[in-house]
């Protein structure tokens, strides 16, 4: 058969059966938008993960206590393995690297004050901490060293907390009781949004990190201590010299593995985009998955199609056409159908992709691999799928198809 | 491929044609050694009662079934042998089909439905298809309806349409499985005056019919029982279909058909 007839004859075959051909297409239809617009989340949210990374401070890097080789953090609670206020002073004192190096110790209370009550975390932090966060203060201003030596009781808060408890704008000079300890707010921080982890960066109490240790009573540990090198080409070399000072203040011997962890904003980044990286992976595989199941529903269909058709496929034997030529058209019916259904797919997910994006303001991208991914599949769907079908009606017997009632 | 048909052959030649079927245990023997010799040109009814047999010769004169024993020869050209493809050819180049059930494709205009046999079409020439099937279509009186799909048309003009469908290709031979068993008497004679039109223009024809109201208009009528042909010869006083139904028309000038 001429390859311009097998086309022609194909595709009057699907256009005169509008119905069937829908619903033929609609599991692809639906399988390939569900990969598109899953991807698409997955991409977003890597993206918006570089991006708040990339605000997370400048040159910043975080040491957290216990070893990584051990597992992490979950040991830092540990006696002796934990960091210590000092760790952070002699930091300061000894490094060369380290534009800045600032304790962070934290705690949670009942913040009581203007419109009533916040639970929020507060964060014992030093002057350095500001810059180190690279965050702006729009109100007021962040409290200094002298606050910091003279054990004041000031705090910064985040915006969440001042638009909480001053929606009025008016925080700054007003009085906030900690624990039953009166402190007064000096400033307001800029709004930052969310962490990769989808917590309020801007929930938060600043308070100069001596007066959370001496004024506020309960468990207070140091979580972590943020310092930040010169420039990002010093981040390496700043890393090694932290872990030098603390080895050595430590009192580690060259053969005990250390007992802290510093990380830089690279690996930080590298775990949250392996985490996203993991969940694109997750979102596609079970998009994937109703992709095939919208194959399935293609050979389903084209399978009750070839016995609804079993006089028209016996008349075209009778009328010349070899079991191949049926076997091709019913291949290329199938293929065009499902590469039909992509092509629809792609548009409705990039649609609704877009809609997402407009709704609930998660960013999502739709690239151009997957598109072409996701039509690649939808091709070989329609191949895999509709070979059986076609072999079934390319066998079929003509004097018994053209009787078939 | 199939070979130009030597000249003055008989388009049928038939020797000894027998067919079994194998029904779980036992044999159906629906041919029991048929001989058949037609001759260009000539117009014939195959008759029989029900289960006689007519069909099973039908589908091998059609090649679209194989005899179990027996010889045939399309235009001088044996079918013995020949692969399942090479069939199909010989069904596209020979032979043209009218069937019972019409078997149009639905939703498919007159004009692509006759088209159909020329797309299976393997030789080298090229063929302009929709020329040839419009030609097939004024051929049968349907000029003003190559744009109807089937269910737009009546029974007499589809099975029109599947004559059309046979024509197409200028087969050697056209066979006919009761063609008028889905249509009134009416229609039934139009249907036969045009096969005798057709006829006389030099249409091998081969029409399948328990009818002898039918086989009147042919020439020749072969008549089957248990597989065996018990009676082969001329139409005495054969019937002219145009005439007949001009002369209904005159009987019954306001009858309600
Ligand atoms: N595929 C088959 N398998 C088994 N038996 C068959 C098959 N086709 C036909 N037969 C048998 O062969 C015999 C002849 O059948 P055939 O269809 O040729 O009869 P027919 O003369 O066309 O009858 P009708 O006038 O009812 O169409 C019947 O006994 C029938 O049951
Ligand atoms: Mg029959």
């Amino acid at each position: 058969m001429k390859i311009g007839n097998l086309i022609g004859v194909a595709g009057a075959s699907i256009f005169k059966n509008k119905m069937r051909t829908l619903l033929t297409m609609l599991g692809i239809i639906i399988g390939v938008s569900a990969v598109i617009v899953m991807v698409a989340i997955g991409a977003g949210a890597q993206g918006q993960i570089e991006r708040q990374i990339q605000n997370l401070g400048t040159n910043m890097l975080v040491v957290t206590p216990g070893s990584t080789a051990t597992g992490g953090v979950s040991l830092g609670g540990q006696s002796g393995s934990g960091l210590t206020v000092e760790d952070a002073e002699v930091l300061s004192s000894q490094s060369f690297l380290l534009s800045g190096v600032s304790p962070v110790i934290s705690t949670f209370s009942q913040a009581v004050g203007g419109t009533g009550n916040w639970r929020a975390p507060i964060l014992g932090v030093d002057v350095d901490y500001q810059v180190i966060r690279d965050w702006d203060v729009v109100q007021g201003e962040f409290f200094d060293e002298t606050d910091v030596r003279t054990i004041r009781r000031e705090v910064v808060l985040g915006n969440t907390v001042a638009e909480n408890l001053f929606p009025n704008g008016d925080a700054v000079g007003q009085q906030l009781r900690l624990r039953d300890v009166p402190m007064t707010i000096v400033g307001v921080l800029e709004a930052k949004g969310q962490t990769a982890e989808g917590s309020d960066q801007d929930d938060v109490i600043l308070v100069p990190y001596t007066t959370v240790q001496n004024r506020l009573a309960g468990r207070q540990f140091v979580s972590q201590i943020l310092a930040s090198a010169y420039s990002s080409d010093d981040v390496p070399a700043a890393q090694a010299e932290i872990q030098a000072i603390l080895r050595d203040t430590h009192g580690l011997a060259p053969n005990e593995a250390d007992d802290f962890t510093v990380r830089d904003q690279g690996e930080l980044a590298d775990a949250a985009q392996e985490t996203t990286q993991v969940m694109t992976l997750l979102l596609a595989a079970i998009a994937s998955i109703s992709l095939l199941v919208g194959g399935i529903g293609i050979m389903n269909i084209m399978l009750v199609s070839v016995t609804e058709r079993t006089r028209e496929i016996g008349l075209r034997l009778a009328l010349g056409a070899y079991g191949s030529d049926v076997m091709k058209q019913f291949l290329v019916e199938s293929v065009v159908m499902s590469l039909f259904g992509g092509l629809t797919g792609v548009g409705i997910g990039y649609a609704s992709s877009a809609a997402i994006a407009t709704f609930t303001g998660w960013s999502t991208a739709v690239s151009v691999p997957t598109v072409l991914l996701a039509l690649g599949f939808a091709g070989a769907v329609g191949v895999f799928f509709g070979f059986y079908p076609a072999k079934r009606a390319a066998s079929l017997d003509p004097i018994e198809a053209l009787r078939y009632e | 491929m199939t070979r130009p048909a030597p000249l003055g052959a008989p388009v049928i030649e038939a020797r000894g044609l027998e067919r079994v079927f194998q029904m779980g245990g036992t044999e159906v023997r629906a041919l029991r050694g048929v001989d058949l010799t037609v001759g260009r040109g000539e117009m014939l009814a195959v008759m029989g009662a029900s289960g006689s047999g007519k069909s099973t010769l039908m589908n091998i004169l059609g090649c679209l079934d194989r005899p179990t024993a027996g010889s045939y020869a399309l235009d001088g050209v044996s079918v013995e042998g020949l692969s399942k493809n090479q069939l199909a050819d010989i069904r596209n180049q020979r032979l043209g089909f009218v069937f019972q059930g019409f078997n149009l494709l639905p939703r498919t205009s007159a004009l692509e439905n006759v088209e159909l046999p020329l797309l299976y079409d393997r030789s080298e020439r090229e063929l302009d298809t929709k020329g040839l099937a419009a030609a097939a279509l004024e051929r049968v009186g349907l000029a003003d309806r190559m744009d109807h799909d089937p269910a737009e048309l009546s029974g007499g003009q589809q099975q029109r349409v599947a004559i059309a469908r046979a024509l197409v290709t200028k087969p050697s031979l056209v066979l006919a499985d009761e063609p008028t068993g889905n249509l009134d008497t009416h229609t039934t004679m139009e249907i036969m005056a045009l096969f005798q039109e057709l006829n006389a223009e030099g249409v091998t024809l081969l029409i399948v019919t328990h009818e002898p109201e039918i086989s009147r208009y042919t020439q020749r009528i072969v008549e089957l029982r248990d597989g065996r042909i018990i009676h082969d010869g001329p139409v005495r006083e054969r019937g002219h279909a145009l005439t007949d139904l001009q002369a209904r028309a005159d009987l019954e000038p306001a009858s309600a058909r």
